[in-house]
């Protein structure tokens, strides 16, 4: 494993107004791990994933991948290293399934014809375990769990060193929660790339995650190995995983 | 104290309204600029310009041709009963050709476009905005502007002057109606008084007007879209500001365009 951490954050801020959503987040993501974020609603975990993406502007603090800083440098390049699966997926409606998953591949000035991206999309729907027939349906016909799957297979298509996942089960029934976090599981080790998925499912993060993050009042609260988890001792992150109403994390009644 | 506490909540209001309203006028100047800095550089998607030039062209002229029919036949009627008090029945056929040609048809075309167009791409961007597609786009290193923006607003400003020349034959078409099946008119004698009264500087000041609000509609339904707020409310008030803020767009430089054309 390289020194340099694939993902790098030091002291990442953000507010909006007066609310510090980010208060100064240090955290290192090294190459080919999965690292997991958990934390309570309005953490500013989504935040984060759009601040590394340059999606939101950090007010301060460095963002740096593979040792550079990730505001430098060519934009699609930058962006063409990343996947990501977004909490509902955000399928384009207009477009059907194939030309979804295939819409990167679409794209710039070595782009694929339109009958070598079918055949990758379908590919890549195979992968995730849709059936061709799908390919030609638009998103509004697909069902939660099938969006999904359809968003993570446009999310790998053009087999990214880094995958974002925001809440990948989010909505699903547990049955479809296990199929995705399997999915992902297999996937960023079969492509060896590095992963980060928030989530607030704990059987998402015990299915996910090499490594595990707390969010908490804009800081990470703790960071370890999932096998840590369970011993961390932190009082936090022991409410947060054991899903106590008690304790010192404040809850809005 | 009391009355002074009034006055300074009174003056605080209307500071935040001010400073609101400057930064909307802001946004959208960077916005405009932003667009017309992507129209002319960087790559162009024809496939999405193709599809909204029909979206925004050809499904436009059911309404746009319907519009400017029932105004033709309107228009020569009230022209009719209006030259009768002086004696003046047989400018009908001109006044109608030269009202549709330069005002009625862009201005009544514009604005029933607005109401079409604006809303729905206002809904349609607005709607992406809220389910993350257009965060989707930028992750798939595709700029927003130029694959949402840019072939709204070009299609739009293209396709506007199209659609007044066919409302523009139409309304006057509804004024020969009107003319000669109602109000007794010869039918050559009314097609030879709009063809002679008018000249190609009332068509041209015409399609300039179109091809602005073409612009202006587009953009709008963009711009309010594009920064629409979160969840069902925002998308509906983005709709409602795209169209309001389009037909008041329109109305008033459809003003500035007329006395910039034909000075006094």
């Amino acid at each position: 494993m390289s020194s340099v951490p694939k993902i790098s954050l030091e002291g990442v801020k953000k507010s909006f107004g007066d609310k510090h959503v980010l208060a100064g987040v240090d955290l290192d993501i090294a190459t080919g791990e999965s690292m997991v974020i958990i934390g309570g609603s309005g953490t500013g975990k989504s935040v984060l994933l759009k601040c590394i993406l340059g999606l939101m502007k950090p007010d301060a603090g460095d963002i740096l991948i593979d040792g550079k800083r990730a505001s430098t440098g060519n934009r699609d390049a930058f962006l063409a290293r990343f996947g990501m699966l977004f909490q509902g997926g955000a399928l384009f409606d207009s477009l059907p399934v194939w030309h979804n998953v295939a819409f990167r591949l679409r794209q710039g000035s070595d782009r694929l014809s339109m009958t070598d991206a079918r055949d990758l999309a379908i590919l890549k729907l195979r992968r995730v375990g849709l059936n061709p027939d799908v390919a030609d349906m638009f998103p509004a016909e697909l069902s939660g769990g099938m969006q999904k799957r359809v968003g993570l297979a446009r999310a790998i298509a053009a087999e990214p060193e880094i995958i974002f996942f925001d809440e990948p089960t989010t909505g699903l029934d547990p049955i479809m929660s296990g199929v995705i976090n399997e999915l992902i599981r297999e996937i960023v080790v079969e492509m060896g790339a590095t992963a980060m998925t928030i989530t607030h499912d704990m059987s998402s993060v015990r299915a996910i995650a090499d490594k595990v993050a707390m969010i908490h009042d804009g800081r990470v609260q703790w960071t370890g190995a999932i096998g840590d988890i369970d011993d961390s001792g932190d009082p936090y992150l022991d409410q947060f995983i054991n899903a106590r109403a008690e304790g010192p994390i404040e809850r809005v009644r | 104290m009391i009355v002074l506490n009034f006055f300074h909540s009174f003056l605080a209001s209307i500071g935040r309204s001010t400073l609101a309203l400057l930064a909307s006028i802001g946004q959208l100047t960077i916005f405009t600029g932003a667009t017309l800095s992507h129209i002319v550089r960087g790559t162009f998607y024809f496939r999405e310009f193709g599809l909204q030039l029909l979206r925004i062209g050809y499904f436009s002229l059911p309404v746009v041709g319907l519009t400017t029919l029932f105004t033709g036949g309107a228009l020569a009627l009230q022209i009719y009963a209006g030259g009768a008090r002086f004696n003046a029945e047989s400018v009908v056929p001109s006044i109608v050709a030269i009202g549709m040609v330069r005002e009625l048809g862009p201005v009544l075309a514009g604005l029933m476009v607005a109401g079409r167009v604006a809303s729905s791409i206002a809904a349609e961007l607005g709607t992406m905005r809220v389910t993350e597609q257009i965060d989707a786009l930028t992750t798939l290193s595709t700029n927003p502007m130029k694959y949402l923006v840019v072939p709204r607003v070009v299609a739009a400003t293209l396709v506007m002057p199209l659609l007044v020349v066919v409302g523009n034959i139409i309304g006057v078409m509804g004024g020969y109606l009107v003319g000669v099946g109602r109000l007794g008119f010869n039918s050559a004698t009314y097609i030879q008084n709009t063809v002679d009264f008018l000249v190609i500087g009332d068509v041209t000041s015409g399609l300039i007007k179109a091809a602005v609000f073409g612009f202006i509609l587009g953009l709008m339904g963009c711009y309010n879209g594009y920064y629409s707020g979160r969840g069902a409310q925002g998308v509906g008030q983005a709709t409602t500001n795209a169209v309001v803020s389009a037909s008041i767009l329109i109305l008033s430089v459809n003003y500035l365009l007329t006395e910039l054309l034909f000075p006094a």
